[in-house]
């Protein structure tokens, strides 16, 4: 796609994003109070998380290592040496006055993670700009209902790792934004690097969004940068965009306000309003008087750390999609949707897929049966009910013709509304493989009793055969109805 | 190297400190004499000096991710000003956090 302005949008949007995702450790960052959410208040906390004087913070390994998992995997690069720095700040959530946090010497930088559409509508790579490692603050409660003027502070989030990963305004309109979001999710859950639950706060996204608007004699007239904050779903981060792109497009029309001339503005999502509004004016970064952290001693990374890290982090979704399509012979769009669902999914794909022996008969079955009753039912693949080895026998039997997918489908639903086996069910419904002998005296009594559609077949009509399958159906519920019609045109033909 | 009278209010400011014009003059005298104090290294030649990040020469000082007792709520808010026995009480604070 070009960055060029149709006649649809008489301008470029230009976004970009910033976004935090909670690394998935058991501990905080610099001390060994528990991540886990939910607990009561105040009750995973410390001396170092509280900020009490005399504490030290000591860093987390496996948080370390989880955000350099994160880089490589978003392509960046690596530096050999990386420094903590204090940012300063005042806010009661914030019980140091300061977040440790990275400055100059960011661990990584220099990446980029494509968006692709299956369908090929859509391609973008987005630069990654820097990924680096953070705490988080604890959590402010305004209990504006109580009227008390109160403000109640929860500390156990304080020093929770965060991996804060900035994107280059590479991103052309709310829709990408949102596709290269979910790619972003997909690529950090299926790394172990972090559930990205929005929920729980495990994932958040701040955009950054302009207009580039050509004006007379090929100038380009660029708007104040507005970063949008309280997002809670990617959903919001589409809808607060458009609702942004169209507020700044009326506001240049009226007051042809440019970037720089007025400060970057800061506007918080307001969902059910479905409106952005103003705040506070963004502070200049040198106003959080970074400094070097006294407390953290440097890391410089070997490139022997570097190689095991690689080693252990598995396949990316966009590498595994390019192997499950073509070692299974899938379409795109079938490995697009798989590899979509996650990991788990994706194993018990390749489970049934090799017991069946064919990936586009197991990805069929996927895609309409398994996907639509876990989206029905909801829960894990990992709890489905059905596992890939019954799976497999059922789809296997259909092959054989003991029966025809319609009826796999229904002792399917029994299956899962059972929870019995695959053999049991087909006994209790009374399903058993219809022999040929039984076939042809069947099909001999159909021909005898419908005279006509004998006629109307040997007239040229075989499309009448049709009518006999509800009939065989009705005599015997286990007849396949492909073999009725063939067995029956065969037997006309002989007549 | 000196500060203003104007920089020493915008540090007031960011430092949450309310100075009158008698601390400001204070303030921007004892702060610009610490500024001038420190300023003497522009004096040195650095140009064949590595930038030093950290005082000690240690590095990748980790700890396993292993979780460790905590304080009990009542513990954690003994010290505070104010506190309802779950979360400590602040005074309400408009506007939105510096950063995350």
């Amino acid at each position: 796609m070009t960055a060029t302005p149709t006649a649809a949008a008489p301008f470029t949007t230009v976004i970009g994003l910033e976004v935090h995702v909670q690394l998935q450790t058991r501990t905080k960052l610099f001390c060994g109070c528990s991540t886990t959410f939910g607990a009561p208040p105040n009750t995973h906390v410390c001396p170092t998380c509280l900020g009490l004087p005399g504490s030290l913070p000591v860093m987390n390994r496996t948080a370390f290592e989880l955000a350099v998992r994160a880089a490589l995997a978003l392509g960046c690069k690596i530096a050999p040496f990386t420094k903590w720095d204090r940012k300063n700040y005042f806010y009661p959530d914030l019980p140091k006055g300061y977040q440790i946090s990275q400055f100059d010497l960011p661990f990584s930088s220099e990446g980029a993670l494509e968006v692709v559409d299956p369908k090929g509508a859509l391609s973008r790579n987005v630069r990654i700009t820097r990924v680096h490692l953070e705490e988080d603050a604890g959590k402010s409660m305004h209990d504006e209902g109580a009227g008390t003027g109160d403000t109640r502070i929860d500390l156990n989030r304080a020093g929770t790792p965060l991996c804060e990963i900035v994107t280059e305004p590479d991103l052309r309109s709310p829709q990408e934004a949102r596709a290269w979001l979910n790619e972003l999710k997909l690529l950090l859950v299926y790394l172990g690097v972090s559930d990205c639950n929005m929920q729980e706060g495990s994932l958040r996204v701040d955009a950054n969004v302009n207009l580039h608007i050509p004006c007379d004699g090929g100038r380009i007239a660029k708007t104040p940068i507005v970063e949008i904050k309280n997002m809670n779903s990617f959903r919001s981060v589409e809808r607060a965009l458009v609702y942004e792109v169209a507020r700044q497009y009326e506001e240049w029309q009226a007051t042809k306000a440019e970037m720089g001339k007025t400060p970057k503005q800061t506007r918080g999502w307001d969902d059910p309003a479905g409106v952005t509004r103003a705040q506070r004016h963004k502070e200049e970064s040198s106003d959080y008087r970074y400094f070097p952290e006294p407390d953290l001693v440097p890391v410089t990374v070997s490139e022997e750390w570097l190689a095991a890290t690689r080693e252990a982090m598995g396949d990316p979704p966009s590498v595994l999609r390019e192997k499950l399509a073509a070692k299974w012979k899938i379409p795109p769009y079938d490995a697009d949707v798989l590899v979509n669902q996650g990991r788990e999914l994706v194993a018990y794909f390749e489970d049934l897929a090799e017991r069946v022996g064919e990936g586009k008969v197991a990805s069929n079955w996927m895609q309409q049966d398994v996907l639509r009753t876990l989206n029905e039912r909801g829960g894990s693949i990992d709890a489905f009910p059905v596992r890939p080895a019954a799976l497999a026998e059922l789809i296997g039997r259909v092959a054989k013709g003991d029966f025809d997918t319609s009826r796999a489908r229904e002792i399917f639903a029994e299956v899962l509304a059972s929870g019995r086996t695959v053999d049991d069910v087909v006994a209790s419904m009374g399903i058993a493989a219809v022999d040929d002998d039984e076939l042809i005296t069947l099909c001999r009594e159909l021909l005898a009793a419908n005279p006509r559609v004998v006629a109307d077949v040997k007239g040229g009509k075989e499309q009448a055969a049709a009518g006999l399958i509800g009939q065989a159906k009705k005599k015997n519920p286990n007849v396949n109805p492909g073999k009725v019609r063939a067995m029956c045109l065969d037997l006309i033909r002989q007549m | 190297m000196s500060l203003s009278r104007n920089d020493v209010a915008k540090v007031g400011l960011l430092a949450r400190l309310a100075l009158s014009d008698a601390d400001l003059d204070t303030m921007t005298r004892e702060l610009s004499s610490i500024v001038g104090f420190v300023g003497q290294l522009e004096k040195i030649d650095t140009a064949d000096v590595a930038p030093l990040a950290h005082p000690l020469d240690t590095q990748n000082v980790f700890r396993a991710d292993v979780p460790k007792p905590s304080l009990t709520t009542a513990e954690a808010l003994q010290s505070a000003p104010r506190h309802d026995g779950e979360c400590f009480l602040v005074p309400a604070v408009l506007g939105d956090t510096g950063a995350a």
